[in-house]
């Protein structure tokens, strides 16, 4: 059985032209040694929607038998590489073609690899990704995440850094050489062709134990069955909301108890309490009616409920009051406010360090989407 | 059953409280809507189902109908603006014609997607090109895989009484499905016969008020309907309406039970069966050209000739036990169909072939004929059944078809 599989966990829309890329690549470099492949995105995942995570896949064979095996299913339930190219999918998957959320190495078969684009440290990482029974790899390809648009591609070297590194994690798929030829055949550019090389030697690798990792069960539910859905496709309104949970007072509005988010988000808002005028605006602008009203009147955005789109922190009057956060930073959903509440003083401390942690590193949300600056000298260095 | 020239009379029999009226088909199911009180209709003109929406205009202008009137800018808004109405709660009727049935395709999917219960009629035209409007079935069925109940009728009198049928079904929680009348384009729309309408009190009886319950589209009762899904749950959907379509069979017959007492008739659900006791061959139809069938039928059995014709009044729910305890009993059974399916198997029409597959698992099957005849309102004449019977008395004698499906009164 040679058949290889690879999957690709990207940002819906910002990252789609990367993700086929790279799917697109890894078909075509195996074609240079004989094999055959294919190359498809998770039809459920479209239509796209801003930043939620989706999946394509490329799968590789020996010969077109084998190949229709693979052919025979929607999608593959074991892969050898899994990529994922923004970091903050660590925390798992959550599209539209299936609800909870899936830990991000899920598919990943005994010892196969988890590529991340990242520029921190698999250390760093590792407490963010599920734990799996079988140990495997995660191999760093460090670089900043890449976001493009829905018109335009982000050229800045991403699509081959990873395929670059894909000799490394996956020798069985194809040969550096094979790579190189691609690149040349599909885009006729020794840039690119030395973006791949420099990212094949500079690859870190390292094991992940069963142990390692985030403990939790991760999120899920039952579907329903079709005597138990309501007929005439109605969907019944959530119930209205009731006080600040766990308080008198404050309120929280009804939310689906089966739709949360986790993953949806590469950025979330923290929220300076001390400077809040409690103006409303955050509360009111939000699309996702996130914003939780305390007891005390503050303003609180809800982590199951937040998609990171970044609306409360430019409708915010107050400077720093609101601030998106790359999601990377947080290893949880818990209450901003219940910690200011607790601690004031080191709740201060820990916003300032949230707030300097890396203000450079914005992501898709609101008023950050596109990011076209070149960075390809600095990723290729 | 049996032998039963005098059930299906086209006059009707007056009541004590009854009103006998000289009407066309268009006409007879407008004042069905006055009797069932709708609240919304909407039009749009094409004939030949146009009369209707005039004799509404003209009752709701009389003062004998209080409901809302919207003339729409084309079929699909007119269908759509039907679909919303009933969805708030209001009981609906709509109706079109031919390729003007077909401009609302969109909104009849929908429609029965969103298991609102609809009822339309469709005044059956021939769909263009060439333009022309006589009479072929082509259009209604054209939803027939949809979740639409179809039905046909024979007499304007029929006309009258299946279209509160129509609103009781769909209306049934248990179905909550459209349901759609097919009335043969001239034949019926524009021909005028003497039917019995009763009165409100009597309607009131059979017809209670549309209830939508809990699911009723209202500032009070918050809810979504129509929302987006992917594979994860359109199939559970779609096992749904199969369901309700499954449960209309049911709901059928309990309203043919209380119609038949309440107003009087001796109506079978699915299935007229004429002159069938001891016939070797029958002829197989649904609509109006159940009239010179009967007719030919009557002729031939003065001659001594073993010859029957089952009308078909509901194709969906297409009655299949009812078909094949039906059918089994005779040698040889042709289908007539007003419609055509190019391409399909034997080149048959569709009545054709549902009946056949219909008939398949039967231990021992009649032969099959299928007649295509009347096709762009072309008149489906004596002489014509009698070509028709004649072939298949043959074929009762020799066991063999030599032509599968045979085009009946087209110039060679």
């Amino acid at each position: 059985m040679s058949t290889i599989a690879v999957e690709v966990i990207y940002r819906g829309i910002f990252q789609k032209t990367l993700a086929k890329h790279i799917t697109r690549g890894i078909v075509l470099a195996a074609r240079k040694e004989g094999k055959v492949g294919v190359a498809f995105g998770r039809y459920g995942d479209s239509p796209e929607r801003n930043g939620i995570p989706a999946k394509q896949f490329a799968i590789v064979a020996e010969d077109d038998d084998e190949l229709q095996i693979s052919m025979a299913q929607y999608e593959p339930t074991q892969v050898d590489v899994t990529i994922a190219v923004d970091d903050t999918l660590c925390k798992g998957v959550e599209s539209w073609a299936w609800y909870g959320l899936q830990p991000v190495n899920k598919l990943l078969k005994e010892n196969g690899t988890l590529v991340v684009t990242s520029i921190h440290n698999p250390e760093d990482l590792i407490p963010h990704i599920h734990r799996k029974e079988v140990p495997y790899n995660i191999a760093l390809v460090k670089g900043k995440t890449s976001f493009a648009g829905l018109w335009v591609y982000k050229d800045d070297h991403t699509d081959v850094r990873i395929l670059g590194v894909l000799p490394r994690v996956a020798p069985q798929l194809f040969s550096s050489s094979s790579i190189e030829q691609m690149i040349r055949d599909e885009w006729n550019d020794d840039l690119k062709v030395a973006s791949a090389e420099r990212s094949f030697e500079k690859v870190q690798i390292r094991k992940v134990k069963p142990d390692e990792g985030n403990s939790e069960t991760p999120y899920s539910f039952t579907m329903p069955g079709w005597k138990d859905m309501e007929e005439g496709l109605v969907v019944r309104a959530v119930p209205n909301g009731g006080q600040y949970e766990g308080h008198d007072g404050g309120y929280r509005p009804g939310r689906s108890p089966y739709f949360k988010k986790f993953a949806t988000r590469t950025m979330r808002p923290v929220i300076d309490f001390t400077t809040c005028t409690k103006c409303t605006l955050c509360w009111l602008q939000c699309p996702d009616s996130c914003f939780d009203v305390t007891p005390d009147g503050y303003y609180e955005a809800n982590m199951e409920a937040c998609c990171g789109c970044g609306v409360c922190e430019a409708v915010c009057p107050v400077d720093k009051c609101v601030t998106m956060v790359n999601e990377s930073e947080f290893a949880d959903n818990a209450s901003q406010w219940e910690m200011w509440r607790a601690d004031k003083e080191s709740y201060a401390g820990w916003l300032k360090g949230k707030i300097e942690s890396r203000p450079e590193e914005r992501s898709h949300g609101f008023h950050h989407r596109g990011q076209y600056e070149s960075e390809k000298v600095e990723q290729t260095d | 059953m049996a032998v039963q020239a005098a059930a299906q009379s086209t006059v009707g029999k007056s009541g004590a409280d009854d009103r006998e009226m000289l009407i066309s088909g268009c006409e007879a199911i407008a004042h069905a809507c006055r009797l069932a009180d709708i609240d919304v209709v909407t039009a749009y003109p094409i004939r030949p189902y146009d009369t209707l929406m005039q004799m509404i205009s003209k009752m709701i202008a009389d003062g004998d109908l209080d409901a809302d009137y919207i003339v729409a800018e084309s079929e699909h808004s007119q269908f759509e603006i039907v679909k919303h109405a009933s969805a708030v709660g209001a009981r609906v009727f709509v109706g079109s014609s031919g390729v003007g049935w077909f401009y609302a395709m969109e909104a009849l999917a929908v429609t029965a997607g969103l298991r609102l219960p609809v009822v339309a009629v469709v005044g059956n035209r021939a769909l263009d090109d060439p333009g022309a409007f006589g009479c072929e079935h082509n259009d209604a069925l054209a939803v027939r895989d949809l979740g639409w109940m179809l039905t046909w009728v024979d007499v304007v009198q029929e006309a009258f009484d299946i279209a509160l049928i129509a609103f009781r079904v769909a209306e049934d929680p248990r179905v909550f499905l459209p349901c759609a009348l097919g009335l043969d384009g001239a034949f019926l729309t524009h021909s005028q016969s003497l039917v019995r309408v009763p009165s409100k009190e009597k309607v009131d009886q059979f017809l209670k008020p549309y209830d939508r319950g809990s699911k009723l589209l209202h500032p009070d009762n918050p809810i979504t309907i129509a929302p987006q899904v992917n594979e994860d749950w359109l199939i559970e959907i779609r096992r749904q309406s199969d369901e309700a379509m499954k449960r209309s069979k049911g709901v059928i017959e309990d309203a043919y039970r209380d119609f038949n007492r309440i107003f009087g008739r001796n109506y079978s659900p699915f299935l007229e069966e004429y002159m069938t006791d001891d016939a070797d061959v029958v002829l197989v139809g649904q609509g109006t050209l159940a009239l010179p069938v009967k007719v030919t039928v009557r002729k031939l059995r003065e001659k001594g000739k073993k010859v029957g014709f089952v009308r078909l009044k509901w194709f969906r729910p297409f009655p299949t036990e009812e078909v094949q305890d039906c059918l089994k009993k005779f040698k040889v059974v042709g289908i007539i169909d007003r419609d055509y399916s190019y391409g399909s198997p034997y080149s048959g029409g569709i009545l054709y072939n549902e009946f056949r597959s219909a008939l398949y698992d039967l231990p021992t099957r009649p032969k099959v004929y299928g007649f295509i005849c009347g096709l762009g309102g072309r008149e489906v004449t004596i002489d014509g059944v009698t070509e028709m019977i004649n072939m298949m008395l043959e074929t009762a004698k020799s066991n063999k078809v030599d032509r599968e499906v045979v085009w009946i009164g087209v110039r060679e």
